[in-house]
């Protein structure tokens, strides 16, 4: 039997899907909507899976006393209420699709503590999410 | 009838001839309300309140706890069911409500004394309970939300029944 614990963050942003790279007509044959031009935002959630041994004196698998302003400082301030295409430096040359938003978050996260991060689910809406776990 | 996939009176499941059954996984939910605090008599007051912050305090704070419990195997052919539910309730309501519903995790549930209440261990004392009790299936996972912003997860290894 294994043990994780999961914590659920939640922001605010906007974004464009759109690649320069394409034509206007390429762009919104693939990206429909999601291409208007001045961007569109989501309510994101973000669940981020910590695994490993739960400390026997403190009974956790990690202190979220530590989690916590590390996803504010690396995720939640950076993005929220941004325009993800411009605010957020990687964006800038990738599509922020929440597949993108998901593979840069976790990218973020699994430096609160090596190993320990098994898996970052995004959602987009509360109809769609995305997950990935490194592999 | 024959080839057909559908449910037979005469005691074969749903899939295809031949093979062994669907392996389901079901999951049945159940709330509680508890009081808890954290604090380990090793560490000091300061130290306590340093590693548990608002956790830590002694008079107690509490939560609406949700459990999701998922029960993993193949359908009786005779009855179409893993587990019947109403089988599972009953040993939810046993195992885990009776025990832990409006009560204080530190002071009252034995399973847990000497062990923070948090979340990670409330879900794996939870498995202990349960685990001896599940004779229909397997217990596949255990979900325990403290809130719906944080949950623990016990999960059976993918190689065998978790036992």
């Amino acid at each position: 039997m294994k043990v994780s614990l999961t914590r659920r963050y939640r922001f605010a942003a906007s974004h464009r899907l759109h690649v320069t790279a394409l034509s206007e007509a390429e762009n919104r044959r693939l990206y429909g909507k999601c291409d208007s031009p001045h961007g569109h935002g989501h309510n994101y959630a973000v669940e981020v899976t910590l695994t490993g041994p739960v400390d026997a004196d403190t009974g956790m698998i990690a202190n979220l006393g530590e989690l916590d302003p590390f996803v504010v400082r690396e995720v939640i301030e950076p993005f929220d209420h941004m325009y993800l295409n411009e605010d957020v430096a990687e964006f800038r040359s990738v599509v922020p699709t929440t597949e993108n938003v998901c593979v840069e978050i976790y990218n973020r996260l699994r430096k609160f503590s090596p190993g320990q991060v098994e898996r970052v689910r995004v959602e987009e809406t509360s109809k769609n999410s995305f997950e990935y776990d490194g592999t | 009838m024959e080839g057909k996939k559908i449910y037979s009176q005469g005691g074969r499941g749903l899939k295809d001839r031949g093979a062994k059954e669907a392996m389901i996984r079901i999951t049945r939910k159940v709330e509680f309300s508890a009081a808890h605090f954290y604090h380990n008599p090793k560490f000091s007051d300061g130290e306590n309140r340093r590693i548990f912050g608002k956790c830590s305090n002694t008079n107690g704070h509490g939560h609406n706890y949700t459990l999701e419990v998922t029960i993993a195997g193949e359908p009786d052919p005779a009855t179409g069911m893993v587990l019947d539910l109403k089988e599972l309730k009953d040993i939810l309501q046993r195992e885990v409500v009776d025990r832990m519903d409006h009560k204080h995790l530190n002071y009252e549930v034995p399973e847990l004394a000497g062990k923070i209440p948090t979340c990670e261990n409330v879900a794996t004392v939870i498995w202990g309970l349960l685990e001896p009790k599940i004779i229909q299936g397997r217990l596949d996972r255990v979900r325990l939300y403290e809130s719906e912003d944080l949950f623990a997860d016990c999960t059976a290894e993918k190689n065998g029944s978790g036992r």
